[in-house]
C-alpha cells in the first residue's frame, strides 16, 4: 500500500516525524481500531484517530444522542439528538476524513457477541460508561489477546492505562472486581466536565496511535491519573497480579460471562458518589 | 511530618476539593481511621461494611500496592505518600 498525493498532503505534518514517516502512516492506514462507546471519551478519541488516518474505525454504542451529552460528546450535534450515537459519530468522522472506513455498530458489547465484535480489530479503545462493560471488555481483550487502551473519567479527572494481554497488568490485575450491585450508589449522574473527558479521551487516542504506528513506549504497567482540579498528572506503577482472575496463573475466567449491570438500588443520589453508570 | 494522602477526584468533594491531605497513623488501617475523623463519610467509600478495602479501590504506599505488601496492616510513617485510587467507570 502506498500513499496518494492527497494523503501525503493531509498527513504531512505527522509524516515528517521520523518516528512515523511513510512506514508508520501505512501501518495506521492498515490498522483497525474498535472504540467502545461514542461518549465523552470515545468522541475525542475517535476524532483524533480518524484525523491521524487510522484506516478502519469501529464505533459500538447502543444509545442515542441526548441533549445532555453535547457538552462533552463532541462528535454529536444538536441536530443529531435522538439519533443513534454510532451513526452520528460515523457521519462526523467520515466528513473529517473520507479516506477511512468507519463502521457504526448500534448495539452493546455482550458476553455472547464480544468475540465476533472484536475479531476484525487490532486494538480496542474502551470509553464505555459502566463497570459491567469495562470488566467485560478487559476480559475479552485478555482472552482474545487484543491490546486494550483503558480510560475512565468522572467529575474533573480520570485515568488511562494500556493493557498488552499476558504481558502487562490488566484492568483486573489492578482492580480485581467491580462493585457489587447496590454496594455504592451508581445510577445517578455524578457529573463530569467536558474538558476532563476530552483530556483523557485524547490521551487514549495517543496511546492507541503509539501501539499502531509503533513509536514511543506504551503506557503499560503504569496507571496515569489526571487530577483536573489541580491540573496534575501522576503515574502509579502497577503490575500483573499472579492471582488475577483472567490473566493470572490459575485464571477462573476462561469464558466471557455477563456481568450484572449495577442496578439502581439507591433512589436518592448521594453527594460525592463514585460513578455515573449512565451517560445521561 | 505527617503522612500525605492523595485523594482521587471522585472523593475530593469530601475533602473540600483538596487533592492532597495530611493524616497520621502507623498502619494503613489507622491512617484511614484518622482520615475518616477529619473527613467524615470518606471511609465507607474506600472500605466495605466489614472494614475491608473494596475490590475496585487500591491504596498505594510510596507507589507500592498494599495488596502486595501487608494489606491494611502495611506500616506507614511520617513523610510517606499514600495514594487512594479507585476504578473509574465513567466515560
Amino acid at each position: 500500500m502506498s500513499l496518494s498525493k492527497e494523503q501525503i498532503a493531509r498527513y504531512g505534518r505527522q509524516l515528517i516525524l521520523p518516528e512515523i514517516g511513510m512506514r508508520g502512516q501505512e501501518q495506521l492506514a492498515r490498522a483497525a481500531v474498535l472504540i467502545v462507546g461514542a461518549g465523552g471519551l470515545g468522541c475525542p478519541a475517535a476524532l483524533y484517530l480518524a484525523a491521524a488516518g487510522v484506516g478502519t474505525i469501529g464505533i459500538v454504542d447502543r444509545e442515542s444522542v441526548a441533549l445532555s451529552n453535547l457538552h462533552r460528546q463532541i462528535l454529536h450535534t444538536t441536530d443529531g439528538v435522538g439519533h443513534p450515537k454510532s451513526r452520528s459519530a460515523q457521519a462526523r468522522l467520515v466528513a473529517l476524513n473520507p479516506g477511512i472506513a468507519v463502521h457504526a455498530i448500534h448495539d452493546g458489547v455482550t458476553a455472547a457477541g464480544a468475540r465476533q465484535l472484536f475479531a476484525p480489530y487490532g486494538v480496542i479503545v474502551d470509553g464505555s460508561d459502566n463497570f459491567a462493560t469495562r470488566y467485560l471488555v478487559n476480559d475479552a481483550c485478555v482472552l482474545l489477546g487484543k491490546p486494550l487502551v483503558h480510560g475512565g473519567v468522572v467529575h474533573f479527572g480520570g485515568q488511562v492505562m494500556t493493557v498488552l494481554p499476558k504481558r502487562s497488568a490488566c484492568f483486573r490485575c489492578v482492580f480485581p472486581e467491580p462493585p457489587q450491585a447496590g454496594a455504592i450508589p451508581s445510577c445517578q449522574e455524578a457529573g463530569v466536565l467536558g474538558t476532563a473527558a476530552g483530556t483523557v479521551g485524547v490521551l487514549m487516542a495517543h496511546e492507541a496511535l503509539k501501539l499502531l504506528a509503533g513509536f514511543g513506549e506504551p503506557l503499560t504497567d503504569r496507571l496515569l491519573t489526571f487530577d483536573g482540579r489541580a491540573s496534575r498528572f501522576r503515574e502509579i506503577p502497577v503490575r500483573r497480579d499472579p492471582a488475577c482472575a483472567v490473566c493470572g496463573e490459575r485464571p477462573t475466567i476462561q469464558e466471557l460471562m455477563t456481568i450484572d449491570e449495577t442496578v439502581c438500588l439507591d433512589p436518592q443520589p448521594k453527594e460525592g458518589a463514585w460513578h455515573a453508570s449512565k451517560s445521561r | 511530618m505527617p503522612i500525605t494522602v492523595r485523594i482521587p477526584t471522585p472523593l475530593q468533594r469530601l475533602t473540600n476539593g483538596q487533592g492532597e491531605v495530611q493524616c497520621d497513623g502507623s498502619t494503613v488501617t489507622e491512617l484511614l481511621a484518622n482520615l475518616e475523623q477529619r473527613y467524615p463519610g470518606i471511609k465507607e467509600r474506600i472500605c466495605d461494611q466489614q472494614g475491608k478495602l473494596r475490590r475496585f479501590v487500591n491504596i498505594f504506599v510510596n507507589e507500592e500496592d498494599i495488596r502486595f505488601l501487608q494489606g491494611d496492616q502495611t506500616t506507614v510513617k511520617d513523610g510517606d505518600e499514600v495514594s487512594i485510587i479507585p476504578a473509574i467507570a465513567g466515560g
